[in-house]
Order: C-alpha cells, then sequence, then structure tokens
C-alpha cells in the first residue's frame, strides 16, 4: 500500500473543494454576524444604565467560556421545540456568529476605551446626541486599533467551522470524513483538510501582519 | 431533572480530567516550545516553529480526527485510545499557542535580570530556572488563564472522538430522554462553573507566584 495515493488525491479533491466553499460562506457570514452584533453588544456593555449592561455582560461572559459545541447543540435541538425550525446551516452560522459576536465585542470595548476621555468630554459640551456622537466622533478613531484583532478572530472562526460538522454541516472537514468513509482511507483526504486550513490561517495571519504594520506607519 | 445530574457529573470528570492533564502537557511544551524558537541552534528553532505553526493553524478537530482516524491505519499503525488522543491532541494544540504566550513573556523580563545573573556567575540553565522561568511564569498567567479556559471548552470536541465526556453524556441523555432544554441548559452551566474554578484556581497560582515579590513589579 502506498503511503500517499496521488490518484485518489486527485479523485477526492473535487468533493473537498466543494465543501470547502461552504467553509468560507459559514465564515464569512458568521463574522458579518459578528461583526454587526458584536458592536452592539459593546455598546450596551459600556452603557452607564445597569438594566442593560448588566445583563449583557453576564451574556457575553457566559457565552464565551461555555464551548462552541453545546451552543451550537442548544440552537440546533433545543429551538425546534419553541417553534424555531433552523437547518443545521442556520444554526451552524447563527451559532458562530453569536459565539463570535461576544469575542468581538471585547474587541470593540477595548477600542472604545482607547478613544480618549476629551473626545467624550467634547461631544458632551458639544450636545452631540449619542448615536451620532458615536457615528462620527468616536467610531473613527475607535476603528484603527481593532482592525488586527477583528483579522485574527476571522481566522480564529475558520478554524472553528469543523466544530458544525457535529450537527451535520457538510463543511471541509465532514465531507473529508465520508469521503474516508466509503475507502477506508483516511490519511489522505484528513491532511488535506489540514493543509487547507494551515494555507488560509498562515495567508490571513500574514494579511494581518501586514496590515498592523501599515497602520502604524499611517 | 435529578436523575439527570448524576450521570452529566460522570462525564463532567472524565472531563475535568482531560483538561488537568491536558493542561499539565500544554504548560510543559508551551515552555519547551518557546525556548526552542529561542534557542541560538537553528534546526531546534525551525522545528518549534514548525510545530507552533501547524498546531495553530489547522484546526483542533482535524488534529483530533488526524489522530484518532489516520493513525491507526497503515502505514502508522498506531492505534491510541480516544482518551489519550484526547489529552495528547488537546495539549498540543493549546501548547502551540501557550509558546507564543511563553515566548512574549521571557521576552517582558528586562535586560538587567540578565545581566545581573550574568554577574553573579550563574550557568545559563540556573539563570533560567531561579530567574527568568519564575518572572515570565507570572507574566503569562493572565494569557495563560484565557488558554486553559479555551482548552476547557476545547474538550467537548473530544466528545466527536467517542469519549463518554460531558458532552457526550449531554447528547447521549437527550437522545434518550428528549429532555433538550435542560440537558442544555445544565451541560452549559456546568461549563461555565468549571470555567470560572479555573479562573479562581488561577488567581491562587498568581498570588502564590508573586509572594515576596516588590509591588509595582513586573506585572
Amino acid at each position: 500500500m502506498n503511503l500517499w495515493d496521488w490518484d485518489y488525491v486527485w479523485q477526492i479533491l473535487p468533493d473537498l473543494l466543494r465543501a470547502s466553499v461552504n467553509t468560507l460562506g459559514i465564515t464569512l457570514v458568521g463574522f458579518m454576524i459578528a461583526v454587526v452584533l458584536g458592536l452592539f453588544l459593546a455598546v450596551a456593555r459600556r452603557s452607564q444604565k445597569a438594566w442593560l449592561s448588566w445583563p449583557v455582560t453576564l451574556v457575553i461572559e457566559f457565552i464565551r467560556s461555555t464551548p462552541l459545541l453545546i451552543q451550537v447543540y442548544f440552537l440546533y435541538y433545543v429551538l425546534p421545540a419553541y417553534g424555531v425550525n433552523l437547518t443545521a446551516m442556520q444554526a451552524g452560522i447563527l451559532g458562530i456568529g453569536l459565539h463570535y459576536a461576544c469575542y468581538i465585542a471585547e474587541v470593540y470595548r477595548g477600542g472604545l476605551d482607547s478613544v480618549a476621555r476629551s473626545q467624550w468630554e467634547a461631544v458632551t459640551a458639544l450636545n452631540f446626541a449619542p448615536w451620532t456622537a458615536y457615528r462620527t466622533i468616536i467610531l473613527p478613531q475607535a476603528i484603527r486599533p481593532i482592525l488586527p484583532p477583528l483579522g485574527n478572530y476571522l481566522v480564529a472562526m475558520l478554524k472553528d467551522t469543523p466544530v458544525l460538522s457535529a450537527i451535520t454541516v457538510v463543511e471541509i472537514m465532514q465531507q473529508a470524513k465520508n469521503v474516508g468513509s466509503e475507502s477506508f482511507r483516511y490519511l489522505e483526504p484528513i491532511t488535506l483538510v489540514g493543509l487547507f486550513f494551515l494555507a488560509l490561517s498562515v495567508a490571513l495571519a500574514y494579511l494581518v501582519r501586514r496590515l498592523e504594520v501599515r497602520l502604524e506607519l499611517r | 431533572m435529578a436523575e439527570l445530574i448524576p450521570l452529566l457529573l460522570q462525564g463532567a470528570w472524565i472531563t475535568i480530567q482531560i483538561t488537568f492533564i491536558g493542561s499539565i502537557l500544554a504548560i510543559v511544551v508551551a515552555i519547551l516550545a518557546a525556548l526552542g524558537r529561542l534557542s541560538p541552534w537553528r534546526p531546534l528553532r525551525w522545528f518549534s516553529v514548525a510545530y507552533i505553526e501547524l498546531f495553530r493553524g489547522t484546526s483542533l478537530l482535524v488534529q483530533l480526527f488526524w489522530l484518532f482516524f489516520v493513525l491507526p491505519l497503515p502505514p502508522f499503525n498506531l492505534e491510541l485510545s480516544a482518551y489519550t488522543v484526547a489529552i495528547v491532541g488537546l495539549g498540543l494544540h493549546i501548547g502551540a499557542y501557550g509558546a507564543e504566550v511563553m515566548r512574549g513573556a521571557i521576552g517582558s523580563v528586562g535586560k538587567g535580570q540578565y545581566e545581573a545573573s550574568t554577574a553573579l556567575n550563574m550557568t545559563p540553565s540556573t539563570r533560567f530556572r531561579r530567574i527568568i522561568l519564575p518572572q515570565a511564569l507570572l507574566a503569562a498567567i493572565a494569557p495563560g488563564t484565557n488558554l486553559l479556559i479555551e482548552l476547557l471548552k476545547n474538550t467537548s470536541l473530544v466528545s466527536l472522538i467517542t469519549l463518554s465526556d460531558l458532552t457526550f453524556r449531554a447528547r447521549q441523555l437527550d437522545q434518550a430522554t428528549f429532555e433538550t432544554l435542560t440537558i442544555f441548559s445544565l451541560t452549559l452551566l456546568l461549563y461555565f462553573i468549571l470555567a470560572q474554578a479555573i479562573n479562581f484556581a488561577m488567581r491562587g497560582v498568581e498570588r502564590r507566584l508573586s509572594r515576596g515579590r516588590l509591588r509595582g513589579g513586573l506585572s
């Protein structure tokens, strides 16, 4: 038996590439959910109103310290009992989006805290409405230091997508297991999946480093 | 609900074991890999970089599946139990992240500390063991705590390689009783409690390590 069977590799590659589209799609849609929802969570957590900031803080800490896998199970198996029927793909994207929204909320919070206090005071003195103040004064200043960490979380999300195979989402890892179980050869499919993640995450990490350098040069 | 809890706790006990042994492996591996990266000997440096990039870059579940499904087949023929795979996989995965934390922590120890140990005629190994490592460990505690909580959360993936941890038990009970909401809520709560226990324990370790140090020091 060959150590590494190239014929087999060419045979399974199309299947894996098709599934990799799902992996990338899940990552991108989940990331968009996380980026938008994370902002709302961050602003709510920093709110002066205790009835708002307390529950949000608790939810963020709870989601951050419990496993993504259970959260995804929760969405996929518990919600149908309450009339919310999500497909595996929807539950998966929502789960990973919610999970990372809580991480990204903390990134935003750090960014918002990094804006000098005098800016907040000036905004108050000029009688800006809170939303206008955020949009025109605070966010543009907060955005630069948060871009690299956001990029790092994008990479982390990509590497967490195989978790969704547990609720039958056919992303690249699940597909590798499927093709492997047909032929009882796991070496090639699982190694290829590893290489796929390695290549993408090294490339993305490189782009994040470039971004960091550029932002500091400006 | 009363009859669910003991079964979930049985699973939680496996989760605790995996987390504990995996953490120790991860910490040892992280220190060794960080030292390897800082080593003047080039092959060792390359080996450490390769290990760190490989285990950080390829997704934990892929690593667990590789160890569990690929290794028992030819040409490797190495059959490991799910328990061993869980500990080795998690330890090496988190160890790679920990190596970067340790590298930063070792780098944060002041240059004067090295110069003072040289002036006192310490051998490099004594210097590392007695002077550099204790200070680096203290600096590594905050990011290290987050990594250990990541490790705890990641143990849920070992349920997918047939190990009956907390997550595995939850799925099993769910299929048997259909008390879905109760089971998964309890499971989330148990993980949350375990994460807080790690936080608490690490704060204790931090107090211990910083005993006798002047305030306003490194961390």
